[in-house]
């Protein structure tokens, strides 16, 4: 009993460990890739290659003056950080990396994603309301709009993935994969399920709470020090765990053929997320109203046709 | 609007794959032009001696003024010899006035340009510095 949970705990910190170092490197892989895009070096000081900046970053933020505005409702204004990072941890417990690397493999697993990663537009939209600042406030208030509508697209285009693989287990979604991957059965789903991932990591072109020329920087605007790196974390946290949804849900996962699983899903979850940065370093961002008709005229009509046909083909053959 | 899409991601994994046009700083320098106006350098005549005949054109004609211009009776002939000749670099603005105003051409601006420095004294340099040892030659 006592070893059992022991190698449960060993686990935990071993998963969270490697998401952390992950979402360490991400940020390091952002700035090179977007150098690289942009024809520029990137960061290439600090140890070979730059590869020891994301140390030189946490450091530097660990001495920063950590300030606590006076106008700011205390309490909530450090709960913020706290939860919009801690929701997309919490997530991590029941994404598998392989096979058999995993903390828990529960049979209602996608409906335990749906409703933690909604947990982080409280801490958006808290930091905002109590940073009692209305950049800050307007950061929040967009964020859990633009959440709120894009979770509805999500929500129905993850739903053509289960009615396939007939599981909420993401195990057994990723064994269901096996012979085609969902992104030929579902292209248009893998189309929306895409879009809708971008503007719940509020990447862009959808990064309109923390658009620097409108509302200096969002809802992180009175953050400094670890508050702010909690926030950069948690948003890096959730770009890593889009990346590793999208390859599980429509990428097959760790399925590949030669290569070893891990490697095979460390490879899918990477190019995914170059996939974001790509983005980001591509297109202009959108205006609010277009963010809005997007979401309510775009994509959810078309998510709810992707769910009806998906239901059908299921049926009828 | 989705082919506009997809050829500006195309676009963009173009520049991807360029060379990057970074210089890095530090380990590889860049060329000055023939006519970069950098640090001043001191000229001298075959012999070695200073150019200047000390005649304090430039210390007038600086607008910021940085020149600072020792002389004394030459005593083996007519006119004057330069003792000490130093320049501010804390305050000059590197405009040449004093370049252009030199009757002898004595004093030219030369290719240096890296004059950052732990300690402002040491950007006040005096003549022996400021003298062209060769590296910077005409």
């Amino acid at each position: 009993m006592i070893v059992e949970i022991l190698l449960q705990i060993i686990k935990i910190i071993a998963i969270f460990a490697v998401v952390m170092g992950c979402v360490a490197y991400l940020t390091l892989m952002e700035r090179k890739c977007l150098g690289f895009f942009q024809i520029r070096l990137g960061p290439n000081r600090v140890g070979p290659w730059g590869l020891l900046q994301p140390v030189a970053d946490g450091i530097k933020l660990f001495f920063k003056e950590d300030m606590t505005v006076l106008h700011a409702n205390k309490f909530y204004f450090i709960l913020a950080p706290v939860i919009s990072l801690v929701a997309v941890l919490f997530c991590f417990a029941v994404v598998p990396f392989a096979g058999n690397v995993y903390i828990i493999d529960i049979p209602v697993a996608v409906l335990y994603l749906m409703a933690i990663s909604s947990m982080g537009v409280y801490g958006v939209l808290l930091a905002g309301w109590s940073s009692n600042n209305k950049y800050s406030a307007m950061g929040g208030y967009r964020a859990t709009a633009q959440m709120i509508s894009y979770e509805i697209p999500l929500a129905l285009a993850i739903v053509g993935v289960l009615i396939l693989s007939r599981s909420m287990s993401i195990v057994d979604i990723v064994n269901a994969q096996k012979g085609m991957w969902n992104i030929v059965k579902q292209p248009l789903g893998f189309i929306i399920y895409l879009v809708c991932t971008f503007a719940e990591t509020n990447r862009c072109p959808f990064d309109l709470y923390e658009c620097e020329n409108e509302l200096v920087a969002g809802y992180q605007t009175e953050y400094s020090s670890m508050k702010f790196a909690l926030f950069y974390m948690g948003e890096y946290a959730h770009i890593f765990l889009a990346s590793c949804l999208i390859t599980l849900f429509y990428l097959g996962g760790w399925n590949g053929p030669v290569l070893p699983a891990l490697l095979w899903f460390f490879m899918k979850v990477f190019f995914c997320a170059f996939c974001f940065i790509w983005v980001r370093a591509t297109y202009p961002r959108f205006r609010y109203d277009q963010l809005m008709n997007l979401s309510w005229k775009v994509m959810l009509p078309l998510a709810f046709l992707n769910l009806i046909v998906t239901a059908i083909i299921v049926v009828m053959f | 609007m989705i082919k506009a899409l997809i050829v500006g991601l195309f676009t963009t994994l173009k520049h991807f794959f360029r060379r990057s046009i970074t210089m890095k700083y530090p380990e590889e320098k860049w060329t000055p032009p023939e006519r970069f106006r950098g640090r001043h350098v001191f000229l001298t005549d075959d012999e070695g001696k200073p150019l200047c005949i000390a005649c304090g054109l430039c210390v007038r004609a600086c607008p910021c003024e940085c020149i600072e211009l020792e002389s004394e009776k030459n005593p083996d002939g007519p006119g004057k010899v330069v003792t000490g000749y130093s320049i501010n670099y804390l305050r000059c603005c590197f405009c040449g006035l004093c370049v252009e105003v030199c009757p002898k051409d004595a004093i030219r601006q030369g290719k240096e340009f890296e004059l950052a420095a732990y300690d402002k004294e040491s950007l006040i340099m005096d003549m022996d510095t400021l003298l062209d040892k060769g590296v910077n030659a005409r």
